[in-house]
């Protein structure tokens, strides 16, 4: 009987990647644990190794093939003394039943881009007239941290897998190659230690950063966090303090369950003394990654996972800095404001297409800076459209809604004509089933459904 | 529960008299005589203005391990770094802070080395680099061994003498710490001032090794009990260890076997451990009357020293002044040194 080599998932947010190379061709005989073919991702290259033995019967999908889905069907492989004949994959039975026929679909479709992004509101701190280029949020960031180690060679990167492995989520792609293992440096797995001892190093006037592998890891370190990094420069009168980044991947993952999923936006941002930076875009990863290193102060820059691999346009300047604590009208609108930072935003794009859709015209504002919080930039919007929806992956209790609701009743009392409406992560730790998961996160559905609540429709 | 192991108090290094230590030149005697007196003076005093309620919150005294810090920094170079936990007094006056600013702190007010906003447990000097006066226990050790990654980062010969007591030895970052440092060879000494009682807990009640010197065995770091009350033990074993960490060994542990007269801080009646024993210690190892005996010995006259005694009563009688004249900081410095003075958007406002 035939079977059918899937295209792997290499890790819990992969949802494609290009089938780069075969090792094998039609009619060889292959052995379980041989190597068969290379899978490039965004982050990293992977070998297949075949599941099973028997000869391969047909290679599906072409290499050099992009954009291959997960779980389609990649090649087939017969058993000893099946006839090749007998087994293309669309005689494929059972399970495979429902394979073949996406594959080939799977392969060629390029997902459209969203309308609303061709519509996004290009940010003014951005000259007129600068060309773009597009990169993911990954090399965006990883961009900001060669930059600003060429200009300042007190500047460093140190952390879990940082170096050899060039990060866990190859963020730190090449920078041990140019900077070498001075400046940039893999730890022990004792967070606590050493995010300490970056915050020592900053007191001695040098600028680490310190990338936490998730920010699930970086509870071990809190204490350092908060009660050295944070409250030094009030606790000695402004003699000294921290300038430090730590930034690593925060908020919700993939099927990776409670403890490794979880958004703590508003722990940091509860604390005086920090920064806390969370962008959504490449160009904004970049430019506030920049003024963070730069930044005197302790900054928790907050990446996240899912979009370390999503393509945007960054502006091609030498030295792309932008400003911390002023947030950005990403889309004009009329109707209702939607507030909300870092993958939160993928939902207030799509919803917002889904709505114009239904004749409501939603301007989405990107807080990008949590702390500070541009409440400004939030009122200005909330007195033009009248309506507030706040989206965020953080729990609803003491969440970044909460706060915000807070400053906009008091500020914009008098313009409002609906209540504040959050959407949220629910109020449980991240459960692991998909459709639970799936249930607990926000979506753009919800985002719609509170937009038109706010609107009376 | 296994019966509780025997208090090591009464069984240490302290002046055993095996080995007597290199002697001190009269200058360095004199100096340290000085260091130590006017931290004790100063203490006493610190302790009378709590009393009168001067001084609010947490006040931890220093008295009777005063030979420690003044052994240590008898022996630092210029550019040697100092982080300590929260009973920290004396080290900022062993570093050469000046007695009025740490006293203005310690009341509140804006004469202070942190214009009153850190108190006791936090005081810093970037001028002398003293880094703190951190709150937490244990917490300084990681920043100490950041102290010193600074020094290999840049190449220089300073060393971090980072401070910490018997009770943060057994705080897990320690050892994070301790790993790291040999890891990577950097220059730190880990001085614990074993007192012998973390609050009130004696140290065989907490610890399973109650030889800290050998803590940093399993991450090949050497380390040596010293006579933490004998100033001149303590200068030799610094001297030595500043030795391995400026000629690139990496960290080094010092633990010093030196004792609290007071109790933790100044709520604590210390009724966990005998009269006797703090008697004990006072009369046959007070780190002052060790070197006052010498100096005495040694051709000075009672005189000579009421003389050094009065002269220091006046440094600390004159910070006491100063402490409780010095304006309490003003309300607008409620909101200042949050962030370093850079163009945010105000939070909140």
């Amino acid at each position: 009987m035939a079977t059918n080599i899937l295209m792997p998932t290499l890790s819990p947010t992969m949802e494609e990647g290009t089938l780069a190379k075969w090792l094998v061709k039609e009619g060889d005989e292959v052995r379980s644990g041989d190597v068969i073919a290379e899978i490039e991702t965004d982050k990293a290259t992977m070998e297949v190794e075949a599941v099973d033995e028997g000869r391969i019967a047909k290679l599906v999908v072409p290499a050099g093939t992009e954009n291959v889905k997960v779980n389609s069907v990649i090649a087939v492989l017969a058993e000893e003394g099946e006839s090749l004949a007998t087994t293309p994959a669309s005689q494929a039975p059972a399970a495979a039943a429902e394979a073949p026929q996406p594959v080939a679909a799977a392969v060629v479709a390029v997902p459209a881009a969203p309308k609303v992004e061709e519509e996004v509101k290009a940010d003014p701190e951005i000259p007129t007239g600068t060309e773009f280029t597009t990169m993911t949020v990954r090399e965006a960031l990883r961009d900001a941290m060669a930059e600003e180690m060429r200009r300042d060679p007190g500047v460093f990167v140190m952390g879990e897998e940082v170096a050899q492995y060039h990060g866990a989520y190859k963020v730190t792609q090449g920078l041990l190659e140019e900077f070498g293992p001075v400046r940039v440096f893999d730890t022990p797995i004792t967070e606590h230690g050493f995010a300490g001892l970056g915050v020592g190093a900053s007191f001695a006037g040098l600028r680490p950063i310190v990338e936490f592998m998730t920010f699930n890891f970086a509870m071990q370190a809190m204490d350092q966090l908060i009660n050295s990094a944070a409250k030094t420069r009030y606790m000695s009168g402004g003699q000294m303090g921290a300038p430090i980044v730590f930034r690593g991947p925060n908020g919700p993952a993939a099927r990776v369950a409670a403890q490794h999923s979880q958004d703590y936006t508003s722990w940091y941002a509860h604390i005086p003394g920090l920064i806390v930076i969370a962008p959504y875009s490449a160009a904004d990863a970049k430019g506030l990654l920049k003024a963070a290193i730069r930044d005197p102060n302790p900054v928790i820059f907050l990446e996240n996972e899912i979009l370390y691999g999503k393509s945007f346009d960054v502006p091609k300047l030498d030295d792309h800095v932008l400003p911390i604590g002023k947030a950005r009208v990403l889309k004009e609108g009329t109707d209702v404001t939607i507030g909300s930072h870092s993958h939160g935003l993928v939902y207030c794009v799509e919803a917002a297409e889904k709505l114009a859709a239904e004749g409501i015209n939603a301007e989405i504002v990107d807080l990008r800076t949590i702390r500070p919080l541009d409440i400004d930039t939030i009122v200005a919007s909330v007195k033009k459209t009248n309506r507030l929806v706040t989206v965020e992956e953080t729990w609803p209790v003491c969440g970044i809604g909460a706060e915000i609701a807070a400053q906009v009743q008091a500020k914009a009392f008098d313009w409002r004509d609906a209540p504040i409406l959050r959407v949220t992560q629910k109020d449980v730790p991240m459960p692991y089933a998909a459709n639970l998961e799936k249930l607990a996160l926000p979506s753009a559905e919800e985002v719609v459904e509170a937009v038109k609540a706010v609107c009376y429709r | 529960m296994a019966p509780p192991k025997k208090n090591v108090a009464n069984d240490t290094a302290q002046g055993n008299g095996a080995h007597a230590p290199p002697p001190l030149t009269r200058d360095q005697e004199l100096k340290a005589l000085r260091d130590m007196l006017l931290i004790r003076r100063f203490e006493e005093k610190a302790g009378q203005l709590y009393g009168m309620g001067a001084i609010g919150g947490f006040c931890h005294l220093y008295i009777g391990q005063e030979a420690v810090v003044v052994g240590i920094l008898g022996a630092a170079k210029e550019g040697d770094q100092i982080v300590t936990g929260y009973r920290d007094h004396g080290h900022m006056l062993a570093c050469g802070m000046d007695a009025k600013g740490v006293m203005a702190e310690l009341t509140g007010r804006s004469g202070g080395y942190s214009r009153g906003k850190g108190g006791s447990m936090h005081m810093f000097s970037v001028e002398k680099r003293f880094y703190g006066g951190h709150g937490i226990v244990g917490a300084q050790v990681p920043i100490g061994t950041g102290l010193a990654f600074a020094n290999k980062y840049r190449g220089n010969d300073h060393v971090s003498l980072t401070f910490f007591g018997d009770g943060a030895a057994n705080q897990g970052q320690v050892y994070e710490s301790f790993n790291m440092a040999e890891l990577w060879r950097l220059p730190v000494i880990y001085v614990i001032e074993n007192n012998q009682y973390a609050m009130g807990t004696a140290i065989a009640r907490a610890s399973a090794q109650t030889n800290l010197s050998k803590r940093g065995v399993s991450f090949n770091i050497p380390g040596e009990q010293v006579d933490g009350m004998d100033v001149r033990a303590v200068r030799a074993a610094a001297i030595k260890a500043m030795e391995w960490c400026r000629a690139g060994n990496g960290p080094y542990i010092l633990e010093m076997m030196t004792y609290r007269y007071r109790g933790h801080s100044m709520s604590d009646p210390a009724k966990y451990r005998a009269k006797e024993e703090v008697n004990k210690m006072r009369q046959e190892h007070d780190p002052i009357e060790q070197v006052r005996h010498r100096m005495l010995e040694g051709g000075m006259t009672e005189d000579d020293l009421k003389e050094i005694d009065k002269e220091i009563r006046v440094t600390v009688n004159e910070a006491a002044e100063f402490a409780q004249s010095s304006p309490e900081p003003d309300p607008s410095e409620l909101w200042t040194d949050v962030l370093a003075t850079t163009d945010h958007t105000a939070v909140g406002a």
